[in-house]
């Protein structure tokens, strides 16, 4: 339909920019993990060191658990959140749909970082939260755990994901034909069968694109336990800038980063092939 | 209501045959009012259509049987059971839906037993029962496969055996062929009636086609606007039609107005004797093929029949028959007659008084 050149000309650009800025990029960094660095230099030496230093120090298998820990954490908060959220508005809303869908969307404009930050008043020692429980005489002092904790992680990254776990489920749920759900209910199903047997398997690809975006993002996350985290909930995004910043150790930052990308293709590789599997159209 | 009209509404409940009982249904959306005080009766096997335009009514009293949606007023009773009070999933009813509403993620054996699986019957006797089921529509081939794999035809019969798996009393079709094209939908008709005389289990079936409510049903139902125009059998709903519009919507007729005086009515050149009912203004339906050319004018001098001359403004052929639209005085009449040669000029006509129904304008 199109001439060879037209469809040339059209693809140039975009492969231009893929190769220049993802590709390349990815190769370097992959190149970098087979390096060392001597006397604070990069040296272009072929070898394995840094994936043996990752496999046999045990600091970085521990963080790395801790890591999907909370990603893990993260996805399940955000998908209680995010389906009942979803199915109230898909099923229940009625004419308040249009406003409550812009309510769940504006979050997604408002910065990460303010949002980071709004959290660290919330919870911090003289924070919002603190005043209110002693203003009512729940807690007599701060409660210190609210802030610089995993937990804190869990609740900001679970707030800032929520709304990309509702939206593939919300459009999971509209997508289901009503007269279904009628069709169920005729056959002698009640509301509770009703959802088992129809509604949630029909969600499902939804569900499962959404439990994906918080996983992956939540798993490479570096800024929530850079805010609102401390010690105690550093993650494997942190190891790997802290590495490629003050530890200037760029091979092994590489070789974890090689790591991550690894599990997130696999991840991402799955999770489209049950999508599929799981679809039906 | 009074004890006494209580014992009576009861008795008439356990006396009658009727199996499904519509008492003084009503239904408002807003401002809107769809269905205006339908009382209606179905007996148990009866195939009994819902014949109307779109706008109606039909589907939404079929909803309301179904449970999809609560009457403004009136009630429904089932078997000596109140139904309209009931959720939709406890009622001994079942739906075939317009565009089969098939679970797309379930296979066809497992959508034919999903009325089954949800009340836990035992597995043997599920898999028993779906094998019936789908031999009963001829689908035993396809119980693998997913239901947008198969065709509309297909489609119709798995929604079908759905619907029969748990042996309702009573099922609704809400205008089950109206997918379908022309040929598979004359097929779907006769296979349709000829299953549920084999089950014997009485049908409401909804539709907007006047020739499918006359080829499958035992009664029809004619709604407009909301309210019941006339319930009858097919034959005596086109022959003896209530109303003008009854006799306009199934089939085609002639609308004579004039006067009724003694046994005689005078519609314009035209008269008809001998009639009923009162003296007064009156309107007639007088189908096309109950009017004959007639030739010979001394014939048409016998009673009973009725003739009038008239002039030949058009004429279509039909293949076997054709419609001639004749003028009488300046009234236009429609005749079928028997395919044959041209025609023109002015003819003598004939009808039989008997096939000139009086009816409610």
């Amino acid at each position: 339909m199109y001439s060879r050149t037209y469809k040339t000309l059209v693809a140039a650009p975009p492969l231009f920019w893929i190769s220049l800025f993802l590709l390349l990029p990815y190769a370097l960094m992959f190149a970098h993990s087979f390096w060392l660095v001597r006397d604070g230099f990069v040296v272009q030496q072929w070898n394995l060191q840094n994936y043996r230093a990752l496999f046999t120090n045990p600091l970085y298998l521990q963080v790395f658990l801790r890591t999907a820990r909370i990603a893990g954490s993260v996805t399940l908060c955000s998908l209680l959140l995010g389906y009942p959220l979803a199915y109230f508005l898909s099923f229940h809303a009625g004419a308040r749909k249009e406003l409550l869908y812009q309510l769940v969307i504006v979050p997604l404009w408002v910065s990460y970082l303010v949002r980071g930050y709004a959290w660290k008043t919330i919870l911090g020692s003289d924070g919002v939260l603190n005043g209110f429980l002693q203003y009512l005489h729940i807690t007599h002092e701060p409660v210190s755990f609210f802030l610089y904790s995993p937990f804190a992680v869990i609740l900001m990254l679970t707030h800032i994901y929520t709304p990309f776990v509702f939206l593939p489920i919300y459009a999971a749920l509209e997508h289901i034909p009503r007269p279904l759900l009628e069709a169920s209910q005729d056959l002698g199903a009640n509301r509770r069968a009703t959802f088992l047997r129809v509604i949630l398997p029909l969600s499902l690809p939804g569900l499962l694109a959404g439990a994906t975006f918080a996983f992956v993002l939540s798993l490479g996350d570096f800024l929530a336990p850079l805010l609102v985290g401390g010690p105690s909930a550093t993650m494997i995004a942190n190891i790997v800038q802290s590495l490629f910043g003050a530890a200037y150790d760029w091979p092994l930052g590489a070789a974890i980063s090689v790591c991550i990308l690894l599990i997130t293709i696999s991840l991402l590789f799955a999770t489209e092939h049950l999508e599929k599997r799981w679809s039906f159209k | 209501m009074s004890a006494a009209d209580a014992i009576s509404a009861q008795n008439a409940r356990l006396g009658s045959t009727s199996l499904l009982e519509i008492r003084d249904i009503a239904k408002r959306f807003g401002q809107t009012e769809v269905l205006k005080n339908i009382s209606l009766q179905i007996a148990g096997g009866e195939f009994l259509t819902l014949l109307g335009e779109s706008g109606s009514g039909k589907t939404t009293l079929l909803r309301l049987i179904a449970g999809f949606e609560q009457p403004t007023s009136g009630e429904i009773w089932m078997s000596s059971e109140r139904l309209d009070t009931l959720p939709p999933y406890k009622r001994r009813v079942n739906t075939v839906f317009q565009n089969y509403a098939l679970f797309p993620h379930l296979n066809v054996r497992e959508n034919v037993a999903y009325g089954l699986r949800v009340k836990s019957a035992p597995k043997n006797e599920i898999a028993a029962r779906v094998e019936d089921a789908l031999g009963m529509v001829k689908m035993r081939d396809f119980a693998d496969a997913r239901p947008a794999t198969l065709s509309g035809g297909q489609q119709q019969r798995i929604a079908l055996a759905r619907a029969l798996i748990n042996r309702p009393q009573l099922l609704l079709l809400d205008e089950p062929l109206s997918a379908l094209d022309a040929n598979l939908r004359k097929q779907m008709q006769s296979e349709l009636k000829a299953l549920q005389r084999e089950i014997g289990i009485a049908f409401l079936f909804v539709t907007h086609d006047q020739d499918e409510a006359m080829a499958l049903s035992d009664r029809i139902a004619l709604l407009r606007n909301g309210a019941l125009e006339q319930v009858a059998p097919p034959r005596e709903i086109y022959s003896r039609p209530a109303t003008a519009y009854a006799a306009q919507f199934i089939g085609q007729t002639n609308l004579l107005r004039g006067e009724v005086r003694g046994e005689c009515a005078t519609c314009g050149a035209i008269r008809i004797y001998p009639v009923t009912g009162p003296d007064g203004p009156a309107t007639f339906s007088l189908r096309p093929e109950a009017i004959k050319g007639f030739l010979d004018s001394a014939a048409a001098m016998a009673a009973p029949y009725m003739t009038f001359k008239a002039t030949i403004r058009q004429q279509t052929y039909a293949g076997s028959t054709e419609l001639l639209e004749v003028e009488c005085a300046g009234q236009i009449l429609r005749v079928r007659v028997p395919a044959g040669d041209p025609l023109q000029g002015e003819h003598q006509f004939v009808f039989s008084p008997r096939d000139a129904v009086r009816i409610r304008d």
